[in-house]
């Protein structure tokens, strides 16, 4: 315990706790967690930031909860507990957004409560918090809710800029003045299927700068 | 009776889970290699949401609703319980999901090995769930209607795994760019499922 307590807060071990699930160990990408309700969601990059910053938060935060009780609960109903502690940190989020941010709320509607299923809490939980101390759990949460945020918000700006052509709501191709040169919005990047399409492609570019990640035929 | 069709074919083709919603896409991605497993997978959820999107209305309706504990008498009228929805619902999901995965490996140890680790997942589905919430979101007003929804909607989802799977199935002996292979290209098949399945948008009954 002594020696865990000397190693500092930030040490390099932990910042790679934080930074591994950006890129190569990224949630969406390569561990295919948590993209339920992570699509729906990137038409407009506002509402793609709140859920971003929601599932960091709840990640986090019951990561660290769990982390913390890892010793006290039975193995039987882990799952039980892991799912309470989530849903109370979701009931937090949903009545927070439904009190300061009371329009995004509106548009996330169910996915706000579709973050209890979210499969990075759950898969997180069981892989990391369960066997290790608090607070690099809370920074794994931190990395992975960061993780599963980049993914969404390329998405979402690639999706808002080239189907309605704006960027968080400001006209940016109208100002460029590329509508007067016969530019169209390309209205299928709002419809749900490019979404997909969208990290399709994300996915074959990362693995093609990062061979390693090659699935083996 | 119109109507409960009208609900039914809109859960299924319009509204579907996966194509629309993005619903259970992590179990999709992970079962969907091959069509047996998906099969089995699909009828999990189908029976799961016909058990628990009726158990949830009743409890949202008779519980957690404003006013809905009026039954118990004056001083109940104006309890006004929804904001605990989220953990009522999830239990209750976690509670069915359990006694299926219990009957099913009595009853079919073959399908409960073949499932493996998935079918405690199931509670963790985001099909389940979603589909209580959109029950709650979309207010039915009778328990029909939410059992037709909740049926419709785990036939959709299951359309849509065994239709990926037969695919990827197919798709072992072409040739896909390295990168893409696997998950990437799974991806960009489902968005174009999705467009397919958005011919239905139109359809008014």
């Amino acid at each position: 315990m002594s020696n865990q307590e000397k190693e500092p807060m930030f040490s390099a071990k932990i910042r790679k706790i934080f930074t591994t699930p950006l890129g190569k160990e990224n949630p969406i990408t390569v561990q295919v967690l948590g993209i339920c309700s992570a699509l729906a969601v990137t038409v407009k990059l506002k509402p793609a930031l709140v859920m971003a910053l929601s599932v960091t938060i709840v990640t986090a935060v019951s990561n660290f909860v769990i982390a913390a009780l890892r010793d006290y609960i039975p193995d039987r109903i882990r799952i039980i507990v892991q799912l309470v502690v989530i849903a109370t940190m979701v009931i937090l989020v949903d009545q927070f957004l439904k009190a300061y941010a009371f329009d995004v709320s509106k548009q996330l509607s169910v996915f706000v409560g579709l973050i209890i299923t979210n499969c990075i809490l759950m898969g997180r939980l069981e892989a990391f918090a369960m066997a290790n101390k608090p607070w690099p759990s809370f920074v794994d949460g931190l990395g992975n809710g960061a993780g599963y945020g980049i993914i969404l918000i390329i998405v979402a700006f690639l999706r808002e800029l080239l189907g309605s052509g704006t960027v968080f709501g400001y006209p940016v191709m109208q100002k460029l003045g590329v509508y007067s040169l016969g530019y169209e919005n390309n209205g299928m990047m709002i419809l749900p299927p490019m979404a997909l399409i969208v990290v399709g492609m994300i996915i074959w570019f990362q693995r093609s700068r990062n061979e390693s990640l090659i699935e083996k035929k | 009776m119109e109507h409960l069709l009208n609900i039914f074919i809109k859960s299924i083709f319009i509204d579907n889970m996966i194509f629309a919603f993005f619903l259970g896409m992590c179990s999709y991605l992970a079962v969907s290699k091959t069509v047996k497993t998906s099969v089995g997978l699909g009828i999990a959820v189908i029976f799961v949401l016909l058990i628990t999107v009726p158990v949830n209305f009743l409890v949202e309706n008779y519980v957690l609703k404003a006013g809905a504990l009026a039954w118990l008498g004056e001083g109940f009228a104006d309890v006004d319980l929804s904001f605990l929805s989220f953990m009522v619902f999830i239990a209750v999901i976690a509670a069915i999901v359990q006694l299926v995965e219990m009957v099913v490996e009595k009853y079919s140890p073959a399908l409960y090995n073949s499932l493996g680790i998935f079918l405690p997942l199931i509670a963790v589905n985001c099909a389940i769930l979603g589909a209580a919430l959109f029950m709650q979101e979309r207010e039915y007003q009778t328990i029909a209607e939410a059992t037709v929804f909740g049926v419709g909607s785990g036939i959709g989802w299951m359309l849509a795994i065994v239709s990926i799977a037969a695919i990827r199935e197919k798709l072992k002996y072409s040739n896909v760019p390295a990168p893409l292979r696997g998950l990437g290209i799974t991806f960009i098949l489902t968005g174009l499922m999705a467009i397919a399945f958005m011919g239905f948008m139109g359809i008014k009954l």
